[in-house]
């Protein structure tokens, strides 16, 4: 002990700084939450899908790093059947899963892993849904409980998805974190054993990282995996040091205490820009923020009254005052990112005069309604009560009289889906997995009315063409009619599309080939330090 | 001594049952539902949304979720969180450790500061130390905790300024020390073999005890010092003065003991204090406890994390305060005998 205390203080002063190379390589990032645990079927946040889906695990399909563009992964190749309804995998061999204290896999990676990943989730009777509180949203929320028949193990390399349904969008819905294949073996050893629900919190998958450790709120420690099927991660240990303040991230980023961090505050943005040792990178979000009429109340039902608003609405003033100018006008309900956006669409260009006209025309005067705003900060709108005022202040201009509103978060997403809700309400969306269909489909399409269509806007000639994208296979025609798609929106008016915004990622600058993942998430394979 | 213990625990049943059921009441009168926020934009059918309030039980009536809410609690089960899944108990005991630690480190700083601070203070009455003193707990009184702490990180642990300190955690990210009892410095000088992690722990621990303890240690030097002025006024201290003893032993035997009385009581109420101040020091400095936990469950609207949460930190507090009690009878034994 008379030594340990010899050495502390002497501990003390070198564990202050992080000196990279002096031993294993180890990157530290600054993360900002907790996971909710580690099996990222069972959780919706993108922090538990940074500490599991992302470091831990992989799937048959994935997005290739820094893109939305599709790779194969656990799946070497892919076939679809000629009526749409039967996608067969064709599954690497070699692939090995990590080791824990209480198991090491006697097998490599085979289509058992990937039928019990999907079962667990889809068939009630499977004697690991329950597991873990056995609720599994994203799951659900991507119609995967009616879309998939059956998953049918072929042989030990080939697994058969039967569907009930044509759904174009279905391999990069497969790319999505909650299709991460856990160990079919593990799990069965953890059922014998009495203990299912460590599947759960000591993670065995096939990714680059393997979990070492977790202490709650405090880090979670990753070891590359040497026998990764796509080669070591250049580093060699990877720590999440939890720190939810994002005033003390930068903190801990200057002081070198951790080399990337997330989510910076706005007003720290220039300080990190000019620091010599901070790397401020930058890329467009994959999002959308919008201000979402109800379509189904008068004046708003007719589509000259809301084009007529979107024209009295200063978009650039809001980019200016709201984003700091880090963000992008949206003219479209997609991102600029995505394929299939649409750069014929024509906004509606600024112009109160004519806005006023137009709300002549249409034969509205005296207009007052409501404007919410959301009580928190979100990735596609970083202050909307201040976005509220300045559209109040916009349409005060052309004589329509706008009240701001407010509720608690949950209370907001709660109210404003209802059908009979007064007013327009600003809110947004960044894309799952970088299909337009999961813009159009889930934000305006027939099905979402009630839900997330919060303009409650069903138009039977744009769902149609947005269903017929969703069947069909051949992506030229796919992108056209999107693109066809994106004129009717624009021509319907049911949103003020309002912005684009960037996102910024602070990273130390002896932090090489970091890139920002246009989901959100955190992907360290590849990552080096020198 | 006996009647004495037992009245005080008899006073401990109705208090306990009070508190469960504001524990029970106030998370569930704050707005906002939380499967909604569990979807987030996407949101949920309402099918879904029926099914996972059959779930959690939330579709039972609210007097039912009560009873079995307290049918829980006398077999020792909190629930478990919807967040995270794990039963509330566990997630609570694993955290506690890291909040006590906190805790204490801050009372002691507070009592080895503020303690001597009031007395010197008293006894040299309207001098600048005392002025000083007075100025400077006052202000450590009203400091706001959040700001305080962003300050002292910014001053001491930014490579800008001094950069003495760690700006947060518990442990440097070099060092992975198993929880053996949960409490970093027990662990890191007797069950680790990490060399330089004990002296990380402590280290660590610098900036998170001056913030939580700058409060109560305000408070327990201004109590201090009135406490003893009104004590170095009475009669016996100046014929024990009169008798000829030394400035020390009448100081220190004689008037320091008899106020020390209201300064116990003062340090025992601290415990509430520490454990509110708790959630924001936790926050700032990503200190692994209870309080950060309790934040994220309330804004998650995790209603069984939070009940339990609740729960658990009052019964500690009442346990707290019941100990004060007794040790107030054996430093002034007559309370043992007042009705």
């Amino acid at each position: 002990m008379k030594k340990k205390l010899l050495t502390a203080v002497a501990g003390a002063g070198m564990a202050l700084a992080l000196s990279a190379g002096a031993q294993a390589k180890t990157l530290v990032f600054c993360s900002e939450g907790s996971p909710e645990g580690f099996n990222p079927s069972l959780f919706t946040a993108g922090t538990t899908f940074d500490a599991s889906s992302r470091q831990v695990y992989n799937k048959l399909v994935e997005f290739e790093r820094g893109t939305t563009k599709i790779t194969p992964a656990l799946a070497e190749s892919w076939e679809v059947s000629s009526d749409g309804l039967e996608y067969t995998f064709k599954l690497r061999k070699g692939v090995k899963f990590h080791s824990n204290k209480a198991f090491t896999p006697s097998r490599d990676f085979n289509a058992d892993d990937v039928v019990y990943s999907f079962k667990r989730q889809g068939d009630e009777s499977h004697p690991y849904h329950k597991v873990s509180g056995g609720s599994y949203e994203y799951f659900q929320a991507m119609s995967m409980p009616d879309l998939i028949k059956d998953i049918v193990k072929v042989d030990d390399y080939t697994v058969k998805f039967v569907l009930t349904r044509p759904e174009a969008p279905m391999i990069a819905n497969l790319a999505m974190d909650f299709a991460s294949i856990l160990s079919a073996e593990y799990a069965d050893k953890m059922m014998d054993a009495g203990s299912p629900e460590k599947v759960d919190l000591e993670p065995i998958g096939t990714g680059p990282f393997k979990m070492v450790g977790y202490q709650k709120d405090a880090m979670i420690r990753f070891a590359a995996h040497e026998d990764y099927w796509a080669g070591k991660a250049p580093i060699d240990r990877l720590i999440f040091s939890i720190t939810p303040d994002a005033s003390v991230r930068y903190q801990k980023l200057k002081a070198g205490e951790c080399h990337v961090m997330p989510y910076p505050n706005p007003a720290d943005l220039e300080a990190m820009d000019s620091d010599p040792n901070i790397n401020l990178m930058q890329q467009e979000g994959l999002n959308v923020g919008y201000l979402a009429y109800n379509t189904k109340m008068a004046p708003f039902d007719n589509p000259k009254v809301r084009k007529a608003l979107n024209k009295a609405i200063n978009k650039n003033a809001i980019l200016d005052a709201v984003f700091q100018g880090a963000g992008k006008v949206a003219k479209n309900p997609i991102p600029p990112t995505i394929w299939s956006y649409n750069n014929a669409t024509e906004d509606d260009s600024y112009d109160a005069a004519a806005a006023q006209k137009m709300l002549e025309e249409a034969g509205v005067s005296g207009l007052k309604t409501k404007i919410w705003a959301m009580p928190v900060q979100r990735p596609y709108n970083p202050n909307a009560r201040r976005m509220a005022e300045l559209i109040q202040a916009d349409w005060a201009k052309i004589g329509v009289e706008a009240e701001i509103v407010s509720y608690e978060w949950g209370e907001y997403l709660k109210r404003s889906k209802a059908e009979d809700r007064d007013g327009a309400v600003l809110l947004g969306w960044t894309g799952d997995n970088g299909d337009p269909d999961n813009f159009l489909a889930v934000l305006l399409g027939c099905d979402a009315v009630g839900g997330s269509n919060r303009a409650q806007w069903c138009h039977k000639p744009f769902d149609d063409l947005v269903q017929k994208a969703k069947v069909t296979s051949d992506s030229a025609e796919r992108t056209k009619l999107y693109e066809e798609a994106q004129l009717v929106f624009k021509e319907q008016a049911p949103w003020a599309t309002i912005a684009h915004s960037v996102v910024f990622k602070p990273v130390r600058k002896e932090v090489k080939n970091f890139k920002i993942d246009p989901f959100g998430g955190h992907v360290f394979y590849g990552v080096d330090i020198e | 001594m006996i009647r004495f213990i037992i009245s005080k625990l008899g006073l401990l049943i109705p208090t306990f049952i009070g508190v469960t059921l504001i524990a029970f009441a106030f998370i569930r009168v704050l707005p906002g539902d939380p499967i909604e926020l569990l979807a987030g934009e996407r949101g949920v059918s309402p099918e879904r949304h029926a099914e996972l309030m059959a779930l959690f039980g939330f579709d039972k009536p609210m007097w039912e979720q009560y009873i079995i809410f307290l049918g829980n609690i006398l077999q020792g089960d909190l629930g478990q969180s919807f967040i995270t899944k794990q039963p509330v108990l566990d997630e609570f005991l694993t955290r506690f450790p890291a909040t006590v630690e906190l805790a204490l480190c801050a009372i002691i700083f507070a009592t080895l500061i503020g303690l001597p601070a009031g007395i010197i203070a008293a006894v040299k009455r309207g001098s600048a130390f005392d002025h000083s003193l007075m100025g400077v707990s006052l202000a450590g009184y009203s400091m706001p905790i959040f700001w305080w702490g962003l300050l002292l990180i910014i001053l001491f642990s930014s490579p800008d300024m001094l950069g003495w300190t760690p700006v947060s955690g518990r442990m440097s990210a070099m060092f992975w020390v198993e929880p053996t009892t949960g409490f970093m410095l027990i662990d890191t000088l007797f069950f680790s073999e990490e060399e330089g992690a004990f002296g990380s722990a402590i280290h660590h621990l610098i900036l998170p005890t001056i913030v939580l303890g700058t409060i109560p240690m305000a408070v327990i030097a201004r109590q201090t010092r009135s406490a003893m002025l009104e004590v170095l006024g009475e009669d016996y201290v100046r014929t024990a003065r009169a008798k000829g003893l030394p400035v020390g032993r009448v100081i220190g035997l004689h008037a320091l003991r008899n106020a020390l009385i209201t300064v116990v009581t003062v340090i025992g109420l601290q415990v509430g204090v520490l454990l509110a101040g708790a959630i924001l020091t936790e926050s700032i400095f990503s200190w692994p406890g209870i309080g950060k936990w309790m934040v994220d469950a309330i804004f998650r609207r995790d209603y069984f994390a939070v009940q339990g949460g609740l729960i658990m930190v009052a019964g500690i507090v009442m346990i707290v305060n019941l100990v004060v009690d007794f040790l107030y009878g054996l430093i002034n034994p007559r309370i043992l005998h007042t009705r």
